[in-house]
């Protein structure tokens, strides 16, 4: 069974959790007691309806203001696959949440309210998802039953959107139109018969034919960071020596020669195991251990890739960046880059850009007060302690991002994707 | 109810494997603890959660050892089938076991006995948590919660980091972009990890089957002196305050979830293999916290508990 992860952006006011609700409900995935739940907590909020919103929005300062602020993970199956929904913020103040629950996604569901149109939180959900590569959008035209189900409003939001497209979208990436109402389940998942005039597959339909990330992962150039080296001493395994990961991209096959970086010797791999089971390959996401036919030098933070199929050595990084933390990242400032699960100190040496994500323009000027702030998008330069092995994000998702970590507070401040 | 009033079409979720994305995902975050902290600990309540955790540390670094300890907070409410059962397992796996005790919290003057018809000891093992935490100089606390069993856990990161006094801050949670964790804390600070977060309780079933792990008996079909209350089913035991009409009588009973004996309540079933126990969570109406007395507390009851320290 495969899981496919799905994030979902907006206000309550789309509808985001009407429909999720709806999608739990249809799949047997929300159990009586909880319905029950929903509808004495609805009741103590003064509603006359079933407010879904109460199922998703999990803190209570959420409950207060009645958005969304984290990312809340949700889980339903069908019988074909499993789901986890990354429920996340709307609002531009949380966009950095809508960052953090959208990188693990293949597919983004825009929510639209057909009575509103494409609005500027649309352009913005629309940008990021483009910027984490995300494959699959869903443009959800909701609320279609408050403007009598109009084909003609459908098609003028679905023109405004494909406009939007051509400056952000890029190539391989599907954009799918679905006219829907969460509340009656209009095109959720059973087709509806209001819209005579679609004739696509319903939401739940269009997300059980889509391919997971992974398999497409296992096609691309192979990369295996080692995570932990197993060396049990026992006398059973007394030589035994086992570089423990998960494989972040493509597949490799017992026999492979694969070369160890950054110290570049060469050798074969032996045997890849899981708990003691020997597999004649590993794909991506694959948690394995390799061993290998001769003993080198190997330890955490290094990466086996094949011969011949080696990612760039950087030291100098260009990158554009998210930042996530209230404290602006600064030109001089050094912070700690984490890349997949290896760490190097890194200086930033210049920014040279930043996108006005409200406006969706680009200048191509230092921001004015000498950094980047909270939510912001820009273009900097890095310059690492010793060199990193990534790929470019665009050719290889898995081995082209990072992380900034701040030592002075240890938190996660920044996000990177190498260019 | 008028946003659902109908059902438009049946789902079943009726396949019985497991998706094995998600065991690779935990491994992938155990063997970063490994690395990644000077000395951590699973916490170990006996229940399938924590089974599960420590069936993947045990395959994570195979054919090496499993590099945690465990920690078990005891609030000396616990089933006795379960207290077994721990004991079976570390002897087995060979596990190094620490045990430490709610009664001498109390004993200690740290927390209070609560009293009357609803007492339990479940919110004070918090204290005796992040006593044991500093006792034994634990950086990471690894646990079984998982993010489907309440609405506060759905917003939970894997790496989860507290402060000295062993609070969550939903507000300052640190942000985790795609699989990468940052384990990186101050000293005093500690991280309770989530590795099997995205699991479902359906998940957790099909795995310890497709395992074939041993689980403690009181998750299947037994005979048990129950009464009830509030529409749930209680094990009647001597650490329960009973009311007069609450007159205790003899059924058969699994339980679902298992926490101490005051706030874990038992289901009516005849479920005596993990087949049917599956069948039934199928098919269940309640949710598996349902179940939780200790949840029914308040609306916000998990969080206010996270806040304190919690896992």
């Amino acid at each position: 069974m495969d899981i496919l992860r799905i994030a979902t952006a907006g206000s309550v006011d789309d509808g985001k959790s009407t429909l999720i609700g709806r999608l739990l409900y249809e799949t047997n995935s929300i159990t009586q007691d909880k319905i029950e739940a929903l509808e004495s907590a609805s009741k103590r909020k003064g509603l006359d309806f079933l407010d879904l919103s109460l199922l998703t929005d999990g803190l209570i300062a959420e409950r207060e203001q009645g958005i969304t602020i984290d990312v809340a993970h949700i889980y339903f199956s069908t019988p074909h696959r499993k789901y986890i929904i990354a429920d996340t913020p709307g609002h531009f103040e949380y966009t950095r949440n809508m960052v953090t629950g959208a990188s693990n996604t293949s597919v983004s569901i825009i929510l639209i309210d057909a009575r509103n149109g494409v609005v500027e939180q649309t352009k913005r959900h629309f940008y990021i998802s483009s910027m984490l590569r995300i494959k699959n959008i869903i443009v959800a035209v909701n609320k279609m039953d408050l403007v009598a189900y109009s084909q003609e409003k459908f098609e003028a939001i679905k023109a405004e959107l494909l406009g939007i497209a051509e400056q952000v979208s890029f190539k391989g990436q599907t954009l799918q139109f679905i006219p829907i109402s969460s509340l009656y389940g209009e095109n959720l998942v059973r087709k509806s018969e209001e819209t005579p005039w679609y004739d696509g597959a319903t939401l739940l339909d269009t997300l059980e034919h889509f391919s997971t990330q992974n398999s497409e992962l296992s096609t691309i150039q192979a990369r295996f960071p080692v995570q932990h080296v197993v060396r049990p001493k026992t006398e059973e395994y007394h030589d035994y020596r086992g570089y423990a990961g998960k494989i972040a991209s493509g597949t490799f096959l017992v026999g492979d020669l694969v070369e160890a970086l950054p110290s570049g010797q060469i050798s074969k791999i032996k045997t890849i195991e899981k708990f003691g089971t020997q597999l004649e390959s590993g794909n991506a996401k694959e948690s394995v251990v390799i061993t290998l036919e001769d003993n080198i030098d190997v330890s955490r933070g290094n990466m086996l890739v094949k011969v011949g199929e080696q990612p760039e050595s950087r030291k100098e990084i260009k990158a554009k960046i998210c930042w996530l933390d209230s404290q602006m990242l600064t030109v001089g400032k050094t912070y700690l880059l984490q890349h997949g699960i290896n760490r190097v100190k890194a200086k930033v040496t210049n920014i040279s850009s930043v996108i006005d994500i409200k406006n969706m323009s680009l200048s191509n000027e230092a921001p004015a007060d000498g950094g980047l702030k909270l939510n912001e998008i820009g273009w900097i330069s890095l310059k690492t302690a010793s060199p990193i092995f990534a790929d470019k994000y665009e050719e290889n998702p898995a081995n082209g991002s990072f992380i900034l970590i701040d030592e002075s507070s240890n938190g996660t401040v920044g996000v990177g994707f190498v260019e | 109810m008028s946003t659902f009033s109908e059902k438009t079409t049946v789902y079943q979720a009726n396949d019985s494997s497991f998706p094995r994305e998600l065991e690779d995902e935990a491994i992938y975050i155990l063997r970063e603890v490994a690395s990644q902290f000077e000395k951590p600990a699973i916490l170990f309540s006996g229940g399938k959660d924590s089974i599960t955790v420590v069936r993947l540390a045990q395959k994570a670094f195979y054919p090496g050892k499993i590099p945690f300890a465990l920690l078990h907070v005891d609030t000396g409410h616990n089933f006795p089938e379960t207290i077994e059962y721990r004991d079976w397992l570390v002897n087995k796996l060979g596990l190094e076991l620490h045990v430490r005790y709610v009664e001498d919290s109390i004993k200690q003057g740290k927390v209070k006995e609560e009293t009357g018809k609803y007492a339990s000891r479940n919110a004070l093992q918090t204290v005796t948590l992040l006593d044991a935490i500093e006792e034994f100089k634990f950086d990471a606390c690894i646990g079984g919660a998982r993010r489907d069993e309440e609405k506060a856990r759905a917003k939970e990161r894997i790496f989860s980091v507290r402060d000295d006094f062993g609070q969550w801050n939903a507000k300052k949670q640190r942000p985790e972009l795609f699989d990468m964790l940052n384990g990186k804390i101050e000293l005093g600070e500690n991280v309770r990890v989530f590795p099997i977060s995205n699991w479902t309780e359906l998940d957790v079933w099909n795995y310890i089957k497709e395992e074939e792990l041993r689980i403690p008996s009181i998750y299947f079909t037994h005979e048990r002196e129950v009464f009830e209350r509030d529409g749930m089913i209680w094990a009647d035991s001597e650490f329960i305050n009973k009311s007069e009409d609450e007159v205790p009588y003899k059924t058969q009973v699994r339980f679902r979830t298992v926490g101490d004996m005051t706030c874990t309540a038992a289901v009516l079933s005849t479920a005596d293999n993990l087949d049917d126990v599956i069948g039934e969570i199928l098919s269940a109406q309640i949710s598996e916290r349902g179940a939780r007395i200790d949840d029914k507390r308040s609306e916000a009851a998990m969080e206010k508990r996270k806040q304190a320290g919690y896992f």
